[in-house]
């Protein structure tokens, strides 16, 4: 009796190589510019080449300007250095044919996003790119991980990872979510309930009838947040919600599509297979969910308080380090902080159903006189082009938000986007450490419901 | 790493659970296309009261010299003691380079992200993930002595009279003592990932 994870993971073992050591065979590599070069160069230094150039997809997203209009310039970045690194991803996609979509593609965006909306992630496929929130993927019953440059560098190589099987850890969810709670809030109250070490050495998988009533865009925020808890791997079974996404996605013909299907529909853990670790958690208890803090973990109900500072608990000098960067009083309410910036945005929350809710809570009204700068960035151009079809770009000028081009953008401020000091920005990203979105930046990660009435109230709204 | 069959030299205590590799080494140096040269900017926004910019001398900066690896003997630490999780986080291995490149040969804490813990090995940092009772001990040591003494062959920790020994896998040691290069390794038994390649292609047309 297998799990999800036990079943992909044995599909994939090219050979044993002893005191735990696999050789794990991987069918889909994406990449993007900045964590690519070095491994490039390393491949190039050996003398070799891609082993299967067709597993690799590339798109440029961590460092792009998110103002770029149409026939963008590369020379027209200012900062030489991002400009250099981007220009690399080119050099080397066509150095070596790998499929890329470059800056001024209209697929172009997160390569999260980009990944899934274009059929490249298909169930079964074992998939890494240099980026922890690889786990996206793992909504599509995919077993995918984020990897540093070296294995990017030994997997351009070999095509293969030389890893240990990670723990079985089940989290099951059940119930009906308040209407203001969603996948983000709920990932959110998993990371605070089990701590961002809760699944270190595991791979997460997401059961229950609210994962299977779930929308595929939904489930991707949950896995994509499993490496907050700690998990590299985030899973979700195959199910009938994974087939309708897929099927205007790939492009097979009948016979071939038939047999996948046939094999995709046994990507769900077996009845009685045994986890390492199980919990429970009823989302109808779930409240709307506010991170207060610098660690994912540090995140409360949003009608509550910032915790009150122990002098006995054993989290003393972290919170209060957390408390003191957040300029936060212990005992404050967080419905009486003011936020002068909005993100919403990232591999998190980024994909048309990310837009159309913040729409809905933006028409025919005007972001808040606090509100120094909203950011609406799209996750793909793809995601931006069916936007724009159905009029919410309006919307959210109207209501004073800049719209943007894909990118990862405020997310981790690598670009141009980023907080200024003192700056309290409420945002849909998924990591609200020290300095993230910008140097003394104070980020506090919300849903894009929250996001959308942050943006209007100037603060977290009364209810 | 030549010679690494010890680790002797200053300890330095970052007593946060947490840290993660945004704070090892932040964004703005991920702009960089090389695998050298991360060690001025290592716990950069602690380090520095200034913004990080990769343009910027390090000798122009504003050091912050609260912080413990501005001041000596702790700018010479050769092992970083710190809280639960270290190196959650992104999985950028910039954080790696970076304590490398500043002379950190290991970081000895209760747990470490996967992603980081990984990276480690493949360029010679050794992590040492200890139990609670085990970390405290080495604590309460290096805050009264500055340098500590570690046996990889021995695979233990010198306190005072007593040994902690640590759990590390042997083959990711040897990685580290030796230096070997991984994709030369597999590259070794290529026909075996060939075999298992084309069969999987075959079985499964639609991953083509």
């Amino acid at each position: 009796m297998k799990t999800l994870y036990d079943k992909l993971w044995d599909d994939h073992v090219v050979e044993d190589l002893g005191s735990g050591d696999h050789l794990i065979y991987i069918d889909r590599h994406f990449l993007h510019e900045v964590t690519s070069p070095q491994a490039f160069d390393g491949i190039n230094k050996k003398n070799l080449r891609p082993w299967r150039v067709a597993a690799n997809i590339a798109t440029p997203d961590h460092n792009v300007p998110t103002t770029r209009g149409q026939n963008f310039e590369l020379e027209s970045i200012e900062d030489e250095v991002s400009k250099i690194q981007i220009i690399e991803l080119d050099r080397n996609c066509n150095k070596f044919d790998i499929q890329q979509f470059d800056i001024n593609s209209e697929q172009q965006g997160i390569v999260h996003v980009v990944g899934p909306e274009n059929g490249f992630t298909l169930p079964g496929m074992t998939i890494v790119c240099g980026d922890s929130h690889t786990s996206t993927h793992g909504a599509f019953a995919a077993l995918s991980m984020g990897i540093g440059t070296s294995e990017v560098e030994h997997v351009l190589a070999t095509q293969c990872l030389r890893i240990k099987k990670l723990k079985n850890f089940r989290i099951n969810l059940s119930g009906c979510p308040r209407p203001d709670v969603t996948s983000k809030d709920v990932i959110l109250y998993v990371i605070r309930s089990i701590g961002t070490d809760g699944g270190t050495g595991h791979a997460i998988e997401f059961s229950g009838d609210y994962i299977s009533s779930l929308s595929m865009e939904s489930r991707m925020t949950i896995c994509n947040m499993s490496i907050e808890a700690g998990a590299k791997v985030g899973l979700i079974a195959f199910d009938k919600m994974t087939e309708s996404y897929l099927s205007d996605k790939v492009k097979l013909d009948k016979s071939e599509y038939d047999k996948a299907l046939d094999y995709w529909k046994s990507l769900s853990s077996d009845s009685n297979a045994k986890f390492d670790k199980e919990i429970e958690i009823d989302v109808s208890k779930i409240k709307p969910q506010v991170s207060w803090g610098t660690s994912p973990e540090m995140t409360s109900d949003y009608d509550s308080c910032v915790p009150e500072l122990n002098q006995n608990s054993d989290k003393y000098s972290t919170y209060k380090k957390a408390i003191e960067y957040m300029g936060l009083k212990e005992r404050e309410k967080l419905s009486d902080l003011t936020f002068n910036k909005v993100f919403v945005g990232s591999c998190t929350n980024s994909r048309i159903e990310d837009l159309r809710l913040v729409a809905s809570e933006v028409k025919d009204k005007r972001i808040s006189e606090n509100i120094e700068e909203a950011l609406i960035v799209p996750g793909s151009g793809q995601v931006k082009l069916e936007a724009e079809k159905e009029g919410l770009d309006k919307i959210f000028i109207e209501a004073g938000f800049s719209w943007r081009d894909p990118g990862c953008s405020m997310c981790l401020g690598m670009n141009e986007d980023k907080l200024s000091p003192g700056d309290r920005c409420a945002s849909t990203s998924n990591r609200n450490f020290e300095g993230r979105q910008g140097h003394m930046g104070r980020t506090h990660l919300v849903s894009p419901m929250m996001a959308a009435r942050i943006a209007i109230h100037g603060g977290i709204p009364h209810e | 790493m030549s010679e690494f069959k010890n680790i002797s030299g200053i300890a330095c205590l970052l007593d946060i659970d947490n840290i993660d590799t945004d704070q090892i080494i932040p964004t703005e140096y991920l702009k960089s296309i090389k695998k050298f040269g991360f060690g001025d900017f290592l716990f950069d926004g602690w380090r520095y009261h200034d913004i990080a910019n990769i343009n910027t001398l390090t000798s122009s900066r504003s050091l912050n010299k609260d912080f413990i690896l501005n001041q000596a003997p702790y700018n010479e630490s050769k092992i970083i003691i710190t809280g639960k999780n270290f190196g959650c986080g992104s999985s950028r291995e910039h954080a790696v380079w970076a304590l490398r490149d500043f002379g950190i040969e290991t970081v000895i804490a209760e747990s470490f992200g996967d992603i980081f813990y990984n990276n480690c090995f493949k360029n010679g940092v050794l992590p040492i993930a200890l139990n609670q009772d085990e970390l405290l001990m080495v604590k309460d040591y290096v805050s009264n002595e500055s340098k500590l003494h570690i046996s990889l062959a021995d695979k233990n920790i010198a306190i005072k009279n007593e040994k902690i020994a640590f759990e590390v896998d042997s083959g990711m040691l040897d990685m580290i003592i030796t230096g070997q290069d991984e994709v030369d390794i597999t590259l070794s038994i290529s026909k075996k990932i060939k075999s298992y390649e084309s069969n999987r292609l075959k079985q499964k047309p639609w991953l083509n």
